[in-house]
C-alpha cells in the first residue's frame, strides 16, 4: 500500500492486495467497477447527487430541474456495423440524459486523439458524431481536442458530457421501483456487444448483425408525455447488460426483481452467437434499449406506445419487482427452474468448450 | 433457434420430473462429470426441481478448474518474456496463479491475447516470425484434437516459433479415481456428451462393468440432463448397470475416429496432477518426444516451477461430491470468482462457482 498510504491522511479503501494496478475488469461494468466507483471515487468525493449513481444527476437549478451526464467512448473497432465511435459517443450521452427523464439540450464533445490517426478516419467520425446529434436536434456547444504520443492512445477516445431538461410531472429515480411495478425492456437485447464482438480481431463471425446504436431521447419522452409520474425508472443497459441494470435498481430501491427467461426478446443471431461463446446476453452491452420500470396500471400503454416506434416494435414485459429477495434479481428458467442473477464479476470471457 | 428450443420446453421438463418423482425410492448419487452440465443444472434451476433423494454430485470436469496451479505459473513465467505472445482462450486469462493471473501480466505490459482457436494461434506465429507465439492448450478429449491440429499444422508450416503449454486431462481416469476411492458416494454418471462425441463411448463399457454402475452419455441443454438423469435413475432402481446414450444426437459408440487419431499422433497418454485432486496415473496428454520442439515447457524450461495451493481450500472433497460449495466455510467470503481460493470457484463451470454466480448459499 506504499504510495498510496499517508495521502492527506487518506488510505486508499480498495484492497490491494490482489489488483494492485488497474485491470479492464474495473471498466467493465460489473461488480469490479462498482466496487471502483463505490470505494475510491465517492469516497473521495461523493455527494447527495453523485451517490446515487443514476446514468446522469439530476440538479434542482432555478426554475426547474436539469439532468446532467458524462460519458467516454474507448470502442474497438472504431468503425462497426450498425455504427461508430462516433454517433456510439453522441447516443450514449444522449441516452444517460434521457434515463433521467430530460429531454437533451446541448451537449459537450472531448476528443483525444492519438497521433497518427488517419484524417479520413477522423472525418467520417466527425461526420457520423454531426449526424447524430443533428437528428437528435441537439447541438454540440463546446469542446475540446487533445493529442497523445503514438502508442499512448487507442486511435480515439471520445468524452460526451450533456445537460437536458426534467419536464415537470417527470419523476424518475432508481428508488423510485416498488412491488407491483413492471419491469419493461425496449426491444431485443444484447444486440450492441454481439455485433461489436463479430468484428473483433480474432473472431469474425460470419453475421447480418448491426449494433442497435440510436438516440432513445425522442422515444423516451413519448413514453413520459404517456404514463408521467406513472414511470418510476429508467436505465439504458449498456456495459453489464441488463442484469448488472437490474441488480443497480434492485439495490438502489430496496427491492427484489423477478424475470422470466422465456420474456426476454432476442434475436436468433444473436442468441446463437451467445450459445457459441458462452455468453449470458443478459450480461451483454446494448446501445439502443432501455428498461422502464412502471406502475402496473400504465405497463400497456407504455407497451402501446414503444410498439409503435420503430426503435420499441419488440419492447416486452420481462417480469416485476417484488418484495421477496430485496435487493437481488431472480429469474425463472425456461424449463421453470429459479436461479439468482447476479453482477457480473469482470468481463465476461469466451469460453473453452 | 428451434433446435434449441426444443431442449428447453417446460411441458417436457415436467413429464421428466414427474416420471423422476415416480420411480425415486431412496437416495442415489449421481455425477454429472462435466462442468458444461453443472452450470446447466444450476443455471436452469433443475437441482431444485428433481426430488430431494435424486442427489446431483458436481464432478471434476471443468478444465479451467483442474489446471494445476503450477502450470498457471508456468504461463505467467512465460508470458512475461518480452519475445512471446502468450494466446489462450479467454476464459484461462483470469484464473489466479500463486501470484497473479495472466489478465493482470497484461495490465503489466505483457503481450497476451485471447484466441478462439488454436489455429489462429498458429496463423498469429505465422504472421510473426520473430516473435514466440505459445498456446495456452488446456482441456480435457474436447479440445484435445484442435489443439494436436494446431501442431501438426505448425510443423508442416515449417514454423520454429510456435508451441503449446499443454495440459491435457482425460475423463475416465478421472471417473475410476472417484469410483476406486473408500469415501465414494457415487452410484451413477452422467457421462460429457462433447467429450464422447470426439471419443466415443467405447471407454466406459469396461467402467460400467467392473464397478458396476449405470453410465449415461448426456447432452447439455435443460432437457437433455433432466433426461440422462431420469435415465439413470431408472437404471439404479431397477439395478441395471451399463452405458446408455442419451445424446445419440451427436455421440456414436466409436466417436470421431479421426479426431482420435490426431490426438495419439502429438499427444501420449501420460501421468496427471489435477488440481484440486491431485495426482491420477496415466490421466493426461504429453507432447509425444517427436514433437518436443512445440512442447513450450521444453522449450521455455520451466518445468521445474512449482506451487502450493491453499489449504483452506477443500476442491477435493467437492470435486468427488463429498461435500457441495456451500459446505465450505470460505464460500463466498473468503472465496469469490473475484478472489477464488481454489479450482472450483475459478471459471464459471466450477461447481462453486455455479453456486456463487447462481445464489446457491444453502
Amino acid at each position: 500500500m506504499t504510495g498510496l498510504a499517508g495521502f492527506m491522511g487518506a488510505t486508499c479503501p480498495i484492497p490491494l492486495d490482489r489488483y494492485p494496478t488497474v485491470q479492464l475488469a474495473h471498466g467493465g461494468g460489473g461488480r469490479f467497477s462498482a466496487q471502483l466507483v463505490r470505494d475510491m471515487f465517492l469516497a473521495a468525493f461523493g455527494n447527495p447527487a453523485l451517490d446515487i449513481l443514476h446514468d446522469g444527476a439530476i440538479l434542482d437549478v432555478p426554475g426547474g430541474r436539469l439532468a446532467f451526464s458524462t460519458d467516454s467512448f474507448v470502442v474497438k473497432p472504431l468503425f462497426f456495423p450498425g455504427g461508430d465511435i462516433g454517433s456510439l459517443a453522441a447516443h450514449g450521452t444522449l441516452n444517460d440524459i434521457a434515463m433521467c427523464g430530460a429531454k437533451p439540450f446541448a451537449l459537450s464533445v472531448g476528443f483525444i486523439l492519438e497521433e497518427g490517426l488517419p484524417m479520413d478516419d477522423l472525418w467520417r467520425i466527425a461526420q457520423s458524431l454531426g449526424a447524430a446529434t443533428r437528428a437528435a436536434g441537439v447541438p454540440v456547444v463546446t469542446g475540446d481536442t487533445k493529442v497523445v504520443d503514438h502508442g499512448s492512445g487507442d486511435g480515439i477516445f471520445i468524452n460526451t458530457s450533456g445537460i437536458g431538461v426534467i419536464p415537470a410531472g417527470v419523476e424518475i429515480a432508481p428508488t423510485r421501483a416498488r412491488p407491483g411495478d413492471i419491469v419493461i425492456v425496449s426491444g431485443e437485447i444484447a444486440v450492441h456487444g454481439i455485433a461489436i464482438m463479430s468484428v473483433r480481431e480474432g473472431l469474425e463471425f460470419e453475421t447480418a448483425l448491426e449494433s442497435d446504436s440510436a438516440d432513445l431521447s425522442g422515444l423516451v419522452g413519448r413514453v413520459l408525455a404517456a404514463a408521467g409520474t406513472d414511470v418510476h425508472v429508467l436505465r439504458d443497459p449498456t456495459r453489464g447488460g441488463v442484469a448488472s441494470a437490474l441488480n443497480e435498481i434492485a439495490k438502489s430501491a430496496g427491492v427484489g426483481v423477478l424475470i422470466q427467461e422465456r420474456a426476454i426478446p432476442l434475436g436468433d443471431e444473436v442468441r446463437g452467437a451467445c450459445e457459441i461463446l458462452g455468453f449470458d446476453p443478459l450480461y451483454v452491452a446494448n446501445e439502443g434499449k432501455f428498461i422502464a420500470i412502471v406502475a402496473p396500471e400504465a405497463a400497456g400503454e407504455v407497451l402501446r406506445v414503444l410498439r409503435a416506434d420503430p426503435l420499441g416494435q419488440r419492447a416486452a414485459v420481462i417480469g416485476e419487482v417484488v418484495t421477496e429477495h430485496p435487493g437481488r434479481v431472480f429469474l425463472r428458467s425456461n424449463v421453470g427452474g429459479m436461479r439468482v442473477v447476479d453482477m457480473l464479476s469482470g468481463e465476461q470471457l469466451p469460453r473453452i468448450c | 433457434m428451434k433446435y434449441v428450443d426444443e431442449y428447453r420446453d417446460e411441458a417436457q421438463a415436467r413429464r421428466y420430473l414427474d416420471a423422476l418423482r415416480g420411480m425415486t425410492t431412496r437416495p442415489w448419487y449421481i455425477m454429472e462429470i462435466c462442468g458444461g452440465q453443472t452450470h446447466t443444472v444450476v443455471k436452469a434451476g433443475i437441482d431444485r426441481m428433481i426430488p430431494e433423494d435424486v442427489r446431483l454430485v458436481h464432478g471434476p470436469g471443468c478444465p479451467v478448474c483442474v489446471t494445476p496451479l503450477e502450470l498457471i505459473d508456468k504461463a505467467l513465467e512465460i508470458a512475461r518474456r518480452p519475445e512471446v505472445i502468450f494466446t489462450s482462450f479467454g476464459d484461462m486469462i483470469r484464473v489466479p496463479g500463486s501470484g497473479a493471473d495472466l489478465l493482470s501480466v497484461k495490465a503489466e505490459g505483457a503481450d497476451v491475447r485471447i484466441v478462439y482457436s488454436p489455429l489462429d494461434a498458429v496463423k498469429i506465429a505465422a504472421a510473426n516470425p520473430t516473435r514466440q507465439v505459445v498456446f495456452f492448450a488446456v482441456g480435457f478429449e474436447t479440445t484435445a484434437p484442435a489443439n494436436a491440429m494446431s501442431v501438426v499444422r505448425a510443423r508442416d508450416l515449417g514454423l520454429g516459433n510456435y508451441s503449446i503449454l499443454s495440459s491435457h486431462v482425460l475423463v475416465p481416469p478421472a471417473m475410476e479415481a472417484i469410483l476406486g476411492a473408500p469415501d465414494n458416494l457415487v452410484q451413477g454418471f452422467l457421462a460429457a456428451g462433447h467429450v464422447c462425441a470426439v471419443m466415443g463411448y467405447w471407454e466406459y463399457v469396461p467402467i460400467a462393468e467392473k464397478y458396476r454402475i449405470p453410465v449415461v452419455v448426456t447432452g447439455f441443454e435443460p432437457l437433455d440432463l433432466l433426461q440422462g438423469i431420469t435415465m439413470t435413475v431408472a437404471a439404479l432402481e431397477q439395478g441395471r448397470y451399463g452405458v446408455e446414450n442419451q445424446y445419440s444426437r451427436a455421440v456414436t459408440y466409436e466417436g470421431n475416429t479421426r479426431a482420435q487419431a490426431l490426438i495419439q499422433q502429438v499427444f501420449e497418454v501420460a501421468d496427471r496432477k489435477w488440481r484440486g485432486i491431485g495426482e491420477i496415473p496415466m490421466s493426461g496428454l504429453d507432447v509425444r518426444e517427436e514433437f518436443a520442439a512445440f512442447d513450450a515447457e521444453r522449450r521455455f524450461e520451466v518445468e521445474a516451477i512449482t506451487a502450493e495451493e491453499s489449504p483452506e481450500c477443500i476442491a477435493g472433497e467437492i470435486l468427488r461430491g463429498l461435500k457441495k460449495p456451500h459446505d465450505c466455510p470460505a464460500f463466498g467470503t473468503r472465496c469469490t470468482p473475484d478472489r477464488p481460493l481454489g479450482a472450483p470457484m475459478v471459471s464459471a463451470e466450477g461447481a462453486c462457482a455455479a453456486y456463487y454466480q447462481y445464489g446457491r448459499t444453502a
